[in-house]
């Protein structure tokens, strides 16, 4: 791993390196559960969305919902990797209040998805190929509340059972920022393929690093496991702390001992987890309710085909079809809704200038106003309105940013708002010639200084002259002019 | 196989049983003879031979991903030794 930007760490006896190796549990976007029939919506009455089997009552037996292996391959087949025709579901014992089961339903020795790659796009502009180890389908957890009660804990089971896929990366990563993009991209990619919505807060994406640090090139050291870190940010922060802490254990003589961390969102740092001192057995072994799970290769070919457009192959085809830089390009494509969006807005426009203004105006609206962008008052249409009339002169730059709050505040389309408050741009050269006219008569040391060689000057002209038509002149046709009638 | 005391106090453990010290030489003689009588399957040449998962060629069967379930947390509290609001409650575990 020669790419070690960003992830070197300066210690008291030289450098060290960070490898980073992230699993990803991703819920699985469906009606019903993985193994029942109970729903999985988000937000509902404790405990009323839980069947027996969920329970765990005795006697019953787990029927697998197709549509979660559907959704398990999809994603696979988007990080470009193996598909198994032929896994298994296996049963991972240890004992916790939200595990009714007193194991979990997984798949170990062999997952429905092997390995893969994913491509991340950095922030200076350049990419990086990270491998995909597996991807597995398993029951989640039901959930813990701590905070209820002084002495009780309390138990949801609403999310025991919904099928999640366990995304595991190899160890390929070498910086905070690099986990930050894997994350970012992976997340793209399973909102695109609708398999996962992607909702840290609501714990639909939680994210388990593994870090270890080793001298640049050396063998790898001893990793520790920090789990359940819920936003993009704390994976970072984690991170940072976490190789922080290796460092100064390795570089006070001591040993890095493998073991499962929490991260401390308050706090800002990791700790030992007391419940896990003692090494896991999960005595893993075939459930024997569920037989293997056979697909067929035609079926997966037909998910291959019914594939949707992903995020690098749009980017790519922004870059191609409106030149676009791979930044700008990659930010749009991130989410699925903006890429539409900017499309509708480049086609047949000026592709550099609804960049801007979609990065620009619309982000930063929304941002001021906490909206969605499926929310805005300036849809597609309307934006791209504003733009042919900055494009045919109607109106300059300038003003075009005045109509665009006016838009944001009313939802007018643009083309009204110009009418209503006559904003539309002096293009008209006699009107520009009368104005400047008067300027110049108006400042005649000023128009002194041009002649005599003063370059600069005349860019205070084009100021008076635009602030005399209240920023309505054409400013093309401000500067031929005061350059005619200067000389 | 041999399983001897300190495998028997592990795996008791683990599955959260609890086994007095003076039955741990008992069970680890049972266990080792259980665990040799099943050895003897090893003699077998199975090379080349799948494991078998099922006397009967079925597939397993797959669901249609509807809402069929759920909706009596009623029932599914029922059992529970103590429930609050809805949720079972349970001596507090935390990290």
């Amino acid at each position: 791993m020669a790419d070690t930007n960003g992830g070197l760490i300066q210690g008291k006896t030289g450098p060290w390196e960070m490898v980073i190796g992230l699993e990803v549990h991703a819920q699985v976007i469906g009606e019903s559960k993985l193994f029942s029939g109970a729903a999985t919506a988000f937000g509902a009455a404790p405990n009323s969305q839980v069947s027996l089997v969920d329970a765990a009552m005795p006697g019953m037996l787990p029927v697998l919902n197709g549509h979660s292996v559907a959704q398990a391959v999809k994603t696979g087949l988007a990080l470009n990797a193996k598909i198994n025709l032929t896994s298994v579901f296996e049963r991972k014992n240890y004992f916790y209040p939200d595990l009714p089961q007193g194991y979990q339903i997984s798949q170990y020795l062999q997952p429905i998805v092997g390995e893969g790659t994913i491509e991340l796009d950095l922030p200076d502009g350049s990419t990086k190929e990270v491998g995909i180890e597996r991807l597995h389908m398993e029951q989640d957890a039901g959930k813990s509340l701590h905070d209820q009660h002084p002495t009780m804990t309390y138990i949801d089971l609403n999310r025991s059972g919904i099928t999640l896929m366990e995304i595991v990366s190899k160890p390929d990563m070498g910086s905070a920022e690099e986990a930050a993009a894997y994350i970012a991209k992976l997340r793209s990619i399973l909102r695109y393929l609708g398999t996962c919505d992607g909702n840290m807060e609501e714990g639909s994406l939680r994210c388990d690093v593994n870090l270890s640090m080793r001298r640049p090139g050396a063998a790898l050291g001893t990793r520790t496991e920090t789990k359940n870190v819920n936003s993009i940010r704390f994976v970072k922060l984690a991170i940072e702390y976490e190789a922080r802490r290796q460092v100064q254990v390795l570089e006070d003589g001591g040993k890095v001992v493998q073991e499962t961390r929490l991260f401390d969102a308050d706090k800002g740092v990791t700790r030992a987890m007391r419940s896990k001192e003692e090494a896991h057995d999960y005595r893993y072994f075939p459930d024997p309710d569920l037989l293997p799970l056979v697909l067929d290769p035609d079926w997966v070919e037909d998910i291959r085909r019914g594939l949707p457009e992903l995020p690098d192959a749009r980017k790519a085809r922004l870059v191609d079809d409106f030149a676009l830089s791979p930044y700008d390009a990659g930010v749009l494509v991130a989410e699925r809704e903006t890429a539409d969006f900017y499309e509708a807005v480049a086609k047949g426009r000026d592709a550099k200038l609804a960049a801007n203004w979609l990065t620009g105006e619309v982000f930063g609206a929304l941002n001021r106003s906490g909206m969605a962008l499926a929310e805005a008052p300036v849809d597609a249409k309307k934006l791209g309105g504003l733009i042919d009339l900055i494009a045919d002169g109607t109106i300059s730059g300038r003003i075009a940013k005045e109509v665009f709050e006016a838009m944001w505040e009313s939802g007018k389309p643009a083309a009204a708002i110009v009418a209503d408050q006559g904003l539309e741009q002096i293009s008209d050269t006699g009107a520009i010639e009368a104005i400047v006219a008067q300027v110049i008569a108006d400042s005649p040391g000023q128009a002194e200084q041009f002649k005599s060689g003063n370059e600069k000057i005349l860019g205070w002209f084009v100021g008076q002259v635009m602030k005399a038509s209240q920023g309505k002149a054409n400013p093309g046709l401000v500067n031929r002019i005061l350059r005619d009638k200067l000389s | 196989m041999a399983v001897d005391r300190a495998t028997v106090a592990r795996i008791a453990k683990l599955a959260r049983i609890r086994v007095p010290e003076r039955d741990l030489d008992a069970l680890a003689g049972e266990l080792s003879n259980i665990l040799s009588w099943i050895e003897q399957l090893s003699e077998l040449d199975t090379e080349g031979v799948a494991p078998m998962t099922s006397v009967v060629a079925v597939e397993l069967p797959r669901r249609a991903d509807a809402v069929t379930d759920g909706g009596y947390p009623d029932k599914v509290i029922a059992n529970a030794p103590e429930a609050v609001h809805g949720f079972f409650a349970v001596p507090k575990v935390i990290e």
